[in-house]
């Protein structure tokens, strides 16, 4: 397929997928509506951990931080200042999120790759200590609680959410984000990441300064990654320790792995890959579906590095 | 505000103590890295799986010894099958791929002990019951056993490393495992028993933990976590630097929790690792390298 | 008929290497495999040793195939690898380093015993630096050392890469006569080398090589006094 094609025949399939998914709520039944949701606020943070791990090659083990500083950044907003605001809890959420990807930022990105995974792991972890044990303002082990905004704009339109009408919210914005991730790791700078990750030292001696893309790369991946964890708040209306548990960290390379790394779109794929054979393997493993789930993680690690996406990328282009 | 003296002294038992059972998992940990540059995700869990075989044996035999013997030979057979079948095929690819190929592995051990032992946790009796007097404190004669035994094993560990033909055959793997397989080492089989040391290792950690600190399905975590920050701090592949930094990241917690929560102990050993990788990323307990 | 290569290819990844490599070694002999540097040689030696796997072509040892077996069958079957940088065991001893070869299943500690000495007597300097690491020991001891490493095995043959390289004349000498007492031993030997007089003296005959193949195939004899192919392929 020529060029030109290929990008008709994407983003035909783009549109195809937005449209079903804004369907979704529509069609689907209660709680698979909430589902359909939910799979998309967890598609974001995979493909906001695809901007270290699949396009410049950093595997983050702490990316939990990110997701449950923006959820907490939005606790804040939203408990403080009254009346609830949902633009104010986006900005303290990303301003939060912000601050935490400066410090790994910092810190984490002149590390080689395993000393750079373990140390976003060990920073979630700080983090998780912290909030969890400072009981006083972050509500320690309960978390936080709070009611949900509603949907405003300059005071002129002010409407509750639904589940329907949140579910649009957050597929906007998620599908936003895709939009500008994708301009992004096209443009030059994405192509200077990939390098990195191709072959570091050689675009360190090109003349690139290897670290200021990297600290770059860590903002933006933290930046996307506490959105979704500000779009989690607005639905769950609660914030808890366990986001900043390593858990959702594991999840998210999951996610990235088997959906497969440096495509956006597969992660978002494997996002949903997992929450269905969650669902899948339940019925039969109750709650032992990690075991097989574990299983396939492991033997595609060794056997399909490239994901299910890139495994049928190489079929589609054979 | 001054602390007492002699609480101090007995944060630095407390900390020698714990620093040695660190000193046992991390050491496991770091030899199987130095010979196959594999970062052992799941070494936490070989400890988990470890107290809990001792803690079933321990339960149906009522020997405590034979609990230990029976966790390491036990996941020293489990540990060779894993690296047989999931760890052998990685072998030449980069570090970051055994990181989540075994991380894969860990989520399946733990959910599988779950499966296997129930959500429940777990008991060991400690061979050795009473105490004695540590200044204003009752300290169990056991936890003294705890470390008498550890550095035992360490040094029989490097006893065997250091003399004997399959001493010499694993360090001669671990500094160049292409020239020693062209001197007729098999360097598969080297490869498997080292993990298989490593996770016995890790398993006699666990049992010997076990009445100190219980045994739970999640301490997996806890202990390779910890591991890692030990083994990072330490130098990887490098085993006495392993030991000293158990035994100082172990001191180091052990003086915090004079001031502040166990809990929040820890985030000592989390500096300690960051400010490591800042100031001296080859380890701290590392001869400059040349 | 001890060695014998055809048509071997081996790439590095995407490079071609070995564009069909073809040789052969009887046993007691000390062939001699010359050519520039890049043209394959060491690349056709770590073939043999089983240190990267043909893509195409037959190693024959004894009658044998053995392409693609792994190098510690390869030492077993009597085929020892000595690597143009030595690769000593720089943190083993110079004992241990020996070990590394004397260990092997069937030898008795009789026999282990006879073999150090015998090395002992070989490289007397080894006997003095026995209990030494193996990384303080001079070049040009280190050489010794992963020679006698490799008579550990008690080998057939012994694939020599580059042994004189960055030694001094003394020392390039003693590898001459190390070479002349193996072959009275009866060791066969392939010996890669740039110092080309040595080689043509040390050797029955000699391969050259160039753009990853045999190009050139003589008695050494005969080819002291070829200048023009000697210059023609290993001529600056």
């Amino acid at each position: 397929m020529s060029a030109p094609r290929r990008d008709y025949a994407y983003w035909i399939g783009f549109v195809v997928v937005v449209a079903l998914l804004w369907a979704a709520p529509l069609v689907l039944p209660g709680s698979w509506g909430r589902f359909a949701t939910e799979i998309l606020i967890w598609g974001l943070l995979a493909m906001s951990s695809d901007i270290l791990i699949g396009y410049t090659g950093m595997v983050s083990f702490g990316h939990s931080v990110f997701f449950g500083l923006g959820m907490y950044g939005a606790a804040a907003a939203l408990l403080s200042v009254k009346p609830p605001n949902l633009w104010l809890a986006l900005a303290y959420g990303l301003v939060a999120a912000a601050v935490v990807s400066a410090f790994v930022a910092y810190f984490a990105t002149r590390l080689r790759e395993i000393y750079f995974s373990i140390t976003t792991l060990v920073f979630s972890q700080i983090f998780y200590v912290i909030i969890f044990t400072w009981t006083e303002v972050t509500g320690g082990e309960n978390g936080l609680t709070f009611s949900q905004p509603p949907l405003s704009f300059l005071g002129l339109y002010s409407a509750r959410f639904t589940p329907t009408t949140l579910h649009w919210f957050v597929l906007a914005v998620v599908v936003i984000s895709f939009l500008l991730l994708r301009r992004i790791t096209q443009s030059p700078f994405g192509k200077v990441l990939q390098s990195i990750r191709e072959n570091e030292p050689r675009t360190r001696a090109i003349g690139y300064s290897v670290e200021r893309y990297k600290i770059v790369a860590v903002m933006l991946s933290g930046l996307f990654a506490g959105l979704s964890g500000i779009l989690y708040a607005l639905q769950n209306k609660f914030a808890a320790p366990d986001f900043v548990f390593f858990v959702i960290s594991g999840e998210v390379v999951i996610f990235n792995v088997m959906g497969g790394m440096g495509t956006l779109v597969g992660p978002v794929a494997g996002a949903a890959f997992f929450f269905l054979l969650r669902e899948g393997l339940s019925r039969y493993f109750t709650e032992y579906y990690l075991i097989p789930v574990g299983i396939i993680f492991t033997a595609m690690v060794i056997f399909m590095p490239q994901g299910i996406l890139g495994f049928l990328r190489r079929r589609l282009n054979a | 505000m001054a602390i007492p003296f002699d609480q101090i002294l007995i944060q630095t038992v407390t900390g020698l103590v714990n620093g040695m059972i660190l000193a046992l998992v991390a050491s496991g940990l770091t030899l199987i890295f130095g010979i196959m540059d594999v970062v052992n995700f799941a070494h936490g869990d070989l400890v988990m799986l470890g107290a809990f075989v001792g803690a079933t044996t321990v339960a149906v035999t009522g020997s405590f010894w034979l609990g230990l013997l029976i966790a390491a030979v036990t996941l020293a057979v489990f540990g060779a099958a894993i690296q047989i079948t999931t760890l052998r095929p990685l072998l030449g690819r980069d570090p970051l791929t055994t990181i989540l190929a075994t991380f894969g592995i860990s989520l399946v051990l733990q959910k599988y002990a779950i499966w296997q032992w129930g959500p429940s946790a777990r008991q060991i009796v400690e061979p050795i019951s009473g105490q004695f007097q540590l200044f204003y404190l009752q300290y169990p004669w056991y936890r003294i056993l705890t470390a008498l035994l550890s550095a035992s094993i360490i040094g029989a560990l490097y006893l065997f490393l250091k003399f004997g033909k399959y001493g010499i055959w694993i360090r001669a793997t671990t500094q160049d495992r292409v020239m020693a397989a062209a001197m007729g080492i098999p360097v598969p089989l080297v490869h498997t028993t080292v993990f298989a040391i490593g996770a016995a290792m890790a398993a006699a950690s666990g049992v010997l933990f076990g009445p100190l600190g219980g045994v739970t399905q999640n301490m997996g975590f806890d202990f390779t976590l910890r591991a890692f920050i030990v083994v990072v701090v330490g130098g990887m592949g490098n085993l006495g630097g392993s030991i000293l930094a158990a035994i100082f990241i172990s001191l180091l917690e052990a003086y915090a929790s004079l001031v502040v929560s166990p809990a929040q102990a820890v985030i000592v050993s989390f500096v300690a690792l960051i400010l490591t990788l800042l100031i001296r990323p080859t380890g701290l307990f590392v001869p400059t390298p040349k | 008929m001890l060695l014998r290569l055809e048509d071997v290819q081996t790439y590095y990844g995407k490079s071609h290497i070995l564009h069909g490599v073809s040789l052969e070694v009887q046993p007691g002999e000390v062939v001699g495999l010359l050519g520039r540097n890049g043209v394959g040689k060491s690349t056709t030696l770590k073939t043999i040793a089983g240190i990267v796997r043909p893509a195409a072509g037959q190693v024959t040892f004894e009658g044998k195939p053995v392409a693609g077996l792994p190098p510690y069958r390869l030492a077993h079957l009597g085929i020892a690898w000595v690597p143009e940088d030595r690769r000593v065991f720089r943190l083993l001893t110079v004992l241990e380093n020996l070990r590394t070869g004397l260990e092997r299943p069937g030898v008795s500690e009789a026999q282990k015993s006879a073999l150090l000495d015998k090395v002992y007597a070989y490289f007397p300097v080894l006997a003095e630096r026995r209990s030494q690491a193996g990384g303080t020991l001079s070049g040009g001891e280190q050489q010794m050392l992963a020679i006698a490493r490799a008579m550990m095995l008690e080998p057939k043959i012994i694939l020599l890469d580059e042994p004189t390289e960055g030694l001094m004349p003394r020392m390039v000498s003693l590898i001459r006569d190390i070479v002349q007492r193996l072959r009275q031993d009866g060791v066969a030997i392939l010996l890669v080398e740039q110092n080309v007089p040595l080689t043509l003296d040390a050797t029955s005959r000699c391969y050259i090589m160039e753009k990853g193949a045999v190009q050139y195939h003589a008695p050494s004899a005969e080819l002291k006094n070829n200048h023009a192919v000697i210059r023609q392929y290993l001529g600056v």
